[in-house]
């Protein structure tokens, strides 16, 4: 079966607006502006089944249907290409390869929900992808796809780049908001949310990238088809997995919502790195909780992950094999969110430091047994924080004391890791 | 003072904006490019720019990773230490890294080349271990490689 995200992809190249077309590209948009009205292309994403694809996995459809129809006054669409999870690279890769279907996803959200000025918010480090979407951008509005007069019709849609300079908070929706306004990028309390009060106070819906992406499929062959996609009946569609750590070949790879861990570790992978063994993942980014070998065959969507105590989040894989310290790991990942921590809210700015503080000391051998017990309480209040950025911290270290307090402990008792 | 063509072109920015202060963080990055680092006078100047004010623009410059409030070499060398990198051993090459600059991390090589950074994630996990150079993505590194793009870096302005 044919997956919708990668099917224009060149090997080592970017595929042209030609090639797109060519290849049933902007079709979807045609289709839309022929046929459909607003309500029918939200209905049929919302009968797709698609969910949001950065790594909350909440219902695209339904995101949606939260704008209110008659607020006077204009609304936005933000394309969250802010990609600074740990482990996760999609976005870079789907945009280095094919500018395209965001473009006429975007284009398509926009006639579903009235928008006429949509914004792709770009990370530094992404300039090869922007370079891409601003020619990408300049092409469909001279084919008449894109700008005033869309395929001839009253509707006008404009796309516009915002370059940020770097900073992982950024990807939290109403601190997204803030940076695009041009404010200091902290998160903003909700209610009210942006699909009610957002950019610049107006109704604001927040997407990823390969959300976006996949809505030119949804409307060209129906959500019928999208849903037949996965692989189970919990699951639809594909589903970017950005595999890295331990395997031989470390990729991004297209498969079903449905594919196994396994799966995607030996058949997309080759399988384990110099013949090791898999210790543990951590799923869906940073902030995920790990997966065990007995998750092998542990089908990866949505509700399937969150059953067995973690989340598909981002689909970044991260693949830990026997010799890696799940201490010194979970330590890597509170540094990065200590580090990225706004330092908007207490809990956040100071918790994190206390807990990298008492992981160092576990990991270097200066760990005490009570410390396990104040690192369970940094789970359990870590989560009454502002935004989502020190509960997602948390996730990792949770999983840690959770699956392997034994390792924790062989540390504080042999003060020393065992792994060196 | 900024070139009267550099302002010209800040003040197009501003009036392209939806509201003036949509530009900060391009009009900051612009300036970067032309002192090479934001300095004071920049801050003055993107307020002035921007209707905002010098502490306003302060709070911004603070924030972003990648807007620099102290000088920096000609380049500046951004080495990943998150948790793919981690996997592929980065703690190796950023040793490797602080040896062969002589410097820590955050600091400058004596010649003025090269600043040495840290970063989170820069979205290049299948190809990590990896660093960027005055923006240029490098994964895969090997000391080996690092010290081909180094000079390559070196000579190439």
């Amino acid at each position: 079966m044919e997956l919708p995200l990668f099917r224009h992809n060149r090997p080592d190249r970017v595929v042209t607006f030609d090639e797109y077309r060519e290849e049933g590209g902007f079709e979807a948009l045609k289709k839309a502006f022929s046929g459909m009205s607003p309500d029918d292309v939200q209905q049929t994403v919302m009968d797709s089944g698609l969910r949001g694809r950065g790594g909350a996995g909440f219902a695209t459809g339904r995101k949606w249907s939260f704008v209110p129809r008659d607020l006077p006054g204009p609304r936005w669409l933000i394309c969250n290409c802010d990609e600074m999870e740990p482990g996760t690279y999609k976005d870079r890769v789907l945009l280095e390869h094919n500018p395209y279907s965001l473009i006429e996803g975007m284009t398509l959200a926009c006639y579903a929900l009235g928008v006429r000025h949509a914004f792709i918010f770009i990370r530094k480090g992404y300039e090869q992808a922007a370079a891409n979407l601003a020619r990408g951008i300049e092409e469909a509005k001279k084919a008449g796809l894109l700008g005033e007069h869309i395929l001839g019709s009253e509707h006008a849609i404009e796309l516009d780049l915002h370059l940020s300079a770097g900073r992982y908070i950024c990807g939290e929706e109403t601190a997204l908001i803030n940076a695009l306004e041009g404010k200091r990028p902290n998160p903003r309390s909700k209610p009210p949310f942006p699909a009610v009060k957002g950019l610049w106070q107006g109704p604001t819906v927040v997407n990823n990238v390969e959300t976006l992406a996949n809505v030119p499929a949804i409307i060209a062959n129906g959500a019928a088809w999208f849903k037949g996609l996965a692989l189970n009946p919990e699951g639809a569609g594909s589903k970017l997995f950005c595999v890295s750590g331990s395997v031989k070949n470390r990729a991004c790879v297209e498969l079903p919502i449905g594919t196994t861990l396994g799966d995607i570790i030996d058949g997309a992978c080759g399988g384990m790195r110099d013949g090791k063994k898999f210790k543990a993942c951590i799923p869906g980014g940073a902030s995920t909780q790990f997966l065990k070998p007995e998750h092998w065959t542990l089908p990866m969507d949505y509700d399937t992950v969150a059953k067995a105590g973690s989340r598909l989040g981002s689909g970044g894989v991260i693949v830990f094999d026997e010799g890696h310290c799940l201490v010194e790991a979970t330590l890597n990942l509170i540094n990065f969110f200590a580090r990225e921590s706004c330092g908007w809210c207490t809990p956040c700015r100071e918790g994190l430091p206390y807990v990298k503080e008492i992981l160092t000391r576990i990991e270097n051998g200066r760990g005490e047994e009570d410390d396990i017990t104040i690192l369970r309480e940094h789970v359990k209040y870590l989560n009454y924080t502002f935004c989502a950025l020190a509960p997602g911290a948390m996730a990792p270290l949770d999983g840690l004391l959770r699956d392997f307090e034994d390792e924790v402990r062989e540390h504080i008792v042999k003060k020393r890791c065992p792994l060196k | 003072m900024i070139p009267e063509t550099l302002k010209t072109s800040l003040e197009a920015r501003v009036a392209s904006a939806i509201t003036p202060r949509e530009a900060a963080v391009d009009v900051m990055k612009e300036l970067q490019t032309h002192y090479g680092w934001l300095t004071d006078e920049a801050v003055g100047e993107a307020a002035v720019l921007l209707g905002l004010s010098p502490l306003q623009v302060e709070e911004l410059a603070t924030f972003y990773e990648m807007i620099y409030r102290r000088p920096v070499g000609k380049k500046v060398i951004h080495v990943c230490d998150s948790i793919s990198c981690w996997c592929a051993d980065c703690d190796t090459i950023i040793q490797y890294l602080k040896d062969k600059l002589g410097v820590g991390l955050g600091g400058t090589t004596a010649d003025g080349v090269f600043t040495l950074i840290p970063c989170c994630c820069m979205g290049m996990c299948g190809d990590s271990p990896a660093m960027s150079v005055g923006g240029v993505p490098y994964g895969k590194l090997t000391p080996e490689l690092v010290d081909k793009i180094l000079e390559a870096e070196r000579n190439n302005g």
